[in-house]
């Protein structure tokens, strides 16, 4: 299983503001532009694997994109896991292809938050309408002042993983926000609900994404230029509401990062370069600590003082990250994953030869971890 | 007030929550079958699936696990409240709930698993709990309940 998929393409669109164009449209070009990076034809693909818009549910969205790509696909479809269903989506055509129901899988995604709707992001959380309890934002806030309660994380803390983020966003041509901000303009930044500000909220994006996957030995055979092996994935999911977890600063990441660990025969010292989901800096912050870069607790004092900035011990999202490159659910990770293993990103780590990329989903409910190599 | 008005689901197996509360009374859940405690309301009980389960009193003690305070409505019909604190907050008995923490001058200064006591208040016809800080000595409460 090890290293015998590799991703053999990649292919987005432009991030940020796409007014007129479906969710369709988007998906349709970035996997024009995945099937064009793998150098291989629309026909020969016979997995479609989707994640559909999550600011709109429609039925059988995967049927329908698979009819307007004009393929007709042996195995595929929708998968809801949240921000986590892309890396899922990845491991289950992974293991499509290792157990021969499809030969080349591509897996996409693409959503118009920012000039659709948002409403699905503005829903009450169970049946606590009555106590004004709205919005994702908040779910995080809740779990952030219980890290902050819990082991003395600072705003601070918080504040350097937005700062690096922007830092390397503001290093990619196709970042949405290109701005840098100084530790003291993230103090500066808005309140949206205590303790997070808006530094701390990823962005509203519009526009598409989508790989290509195959074995490692049809990717020989067909010449593909920079195939990029996969060397483990993992998957965990906390059903728990916020307010029924159990405990607030336990996330499904760990038993993620340990499955795909055990599947690369790697550990966290041996990862060169991180993507780490960042829809909230303490997503980011726990994710550090349950994959082993610390122990629990110590993320706070893990981010700071430039550590996951280019140059330090663990570059962490160095195309920009959810905070800064565009605020789509996870499947840009994954790609700068690949930019970094192929040497070819516009930030590039030098000499990475392995990577780790996070998504997650709901209020830290669903995490799938995934782990390339060269 | 802006926006619609928010009413909570009293259907089914959430009919008997409220009216208890109508009367000044948190209850929560227990299984009869494996005892454990739950709460929001539920048909079945996620231990165990057991469907037998009865009505307790909750006493109203509790403490603070998180909160968060509100700068920015979600909702219209929030928008004349802001700032206000939305916690999770475990009942003394072991349920958990979501809530709203009251007569806090400044949220920044409450503390995670604090004493918390229940406060019964009611808005537009409806009984909503909410809790303030225990204050050892100075609680002017009965059974943990207040108008
Ligand atoms: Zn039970």
């Amino acid at each position: 299983m090890h290293g015998s998929v590799v991703i053999a393409g990649i292919g987005h669109t432009a991030f940020g503001h796409h007014p007129d164009r479906s969710t369709y449209s988007l998906n349709i070009e970035a996997v024009r532009n995945a099937l064009n990076d793998t150098g291989v034809d629309k026909s020969e693909v016979d997995g479609l694997f989707v994640k559909f818009p999550t600011s709109r549910f429609e039925f059988m969205y995967g049927q329908k994109l698979a009819e307007l790509l004009g393929i007709q696909p042996r195995i595929g479809g929708v998968w809801d896991q949240g921000g986590a269903a892309n890396i899922s989506l990845i491991s289950f055509a992974a293991m499509a292809i290792d157990a021969g129901q499809c030969e080349i899988a591509v897996v996409c995604f693409a959503d118009n938050p920012k000039s659709g709707t948002r409403h699905v992001y503005q829903k009450a959380w169970g049946h606590d309408e009555v106590y004004g309890w709205f919005g994702v934002p908040p779910g995080y806030a809740m779990i952030a002042r219980r890290h902050m309660g819990q082991y003395g994380t600072t705003a601070d803390q918080l504040g350097a993983i937005a700062v690096a983020c922007r830092k390397h966003g503001a290093r990619n041509p196709n970042a949405q926000l290109r701005k840098e901000i100084t530790l003291d303009d993230y103090r500066q930044s808005k309140m949206i609900v205590a303790p997070l500000r808006r530094d701390d909220c990823c962005l509203v994006s519009d526009g598409g994404a989508a790989v290509v996957l195959m074995s490692a030995k049809r990717a020989k055979q067909m010449q593909v230029s920079a195939p990029v092996p996969i060397l483990g994935y993992g998957q965990g999911q906390t059903s728990w509401e916020v307010a029924q977890r159990p405990d607030l600063t336990a996330t499904a990441a760990a038993i993620s990062a340990k499955t795909a660990f055990a599947m690369a025969g790697i550990a966290p010292k041996d990862i060169d370069v991180a993507q780490i989901y960042d829809c909230f800096t303490i997503t980011a912050l726990m994710t550090i600590e349950d994959y082993g870069f610390c122990r629990k607790g110590e993320g706070g004092r893990f981010v700071e003082d430039g550590r996951i900035e280019i140059g330090g011990d663990l570059p962490m999202n160095t195309s920009g990250g959810l905070l800064s490159e565009t605020g789509m659910p996870g499947l840009q990770l994954v790609i700068e994953g690949v930019r970094q293993m192929r040497g070819a990103a516009a930030v590039q780590v030098p000499n990475a030869r392995s990577c780790i990329v996070s998504n997650q989903g709901g209020i830290m409910h669903t995490h799938s971890t995934l782990i390339l190599g060269q | 007030m802006t926006g619609e008005i928010l009413v909570p689901d009293r259907s089914g197996v959430n009919e008997h929550y409220w009216l208890a509360l109508d009367a000044r009374h948190l209850v929560f859940q227990e299984c009869l079958s494996c005892d454990k405690p739950r709460l929001p309301p539920r048909t079945e009980c996620p231990h165990c699936l057991s469907d037998a389960w009865e009505w307790r009193r909750a006493s109203g003690a509790a403490k603070l696990i998180s909160w968060v305070v509100y700068q920015t409505a979600f909702h219209p019909a929030f928008a004349d409240r802001l700032p206000y604190t939305v916690a999770v907050v475990e009942l003394i008995e072991g349920p958990r709930l979501i809530s709203n923490i009251v007569e806090v001058d400044d949220p920044e200064t409450l503390m995670i698993d604090q004493d918390l006591e229940l406060v019964i208040q009611h808005e537009r016809g409806t009984a909503i709990t909410r809790f303030r800080p225990f204050v050892r000595g100075s609680s002017n409460t009965h059974n943990g309940v207040v108008n």
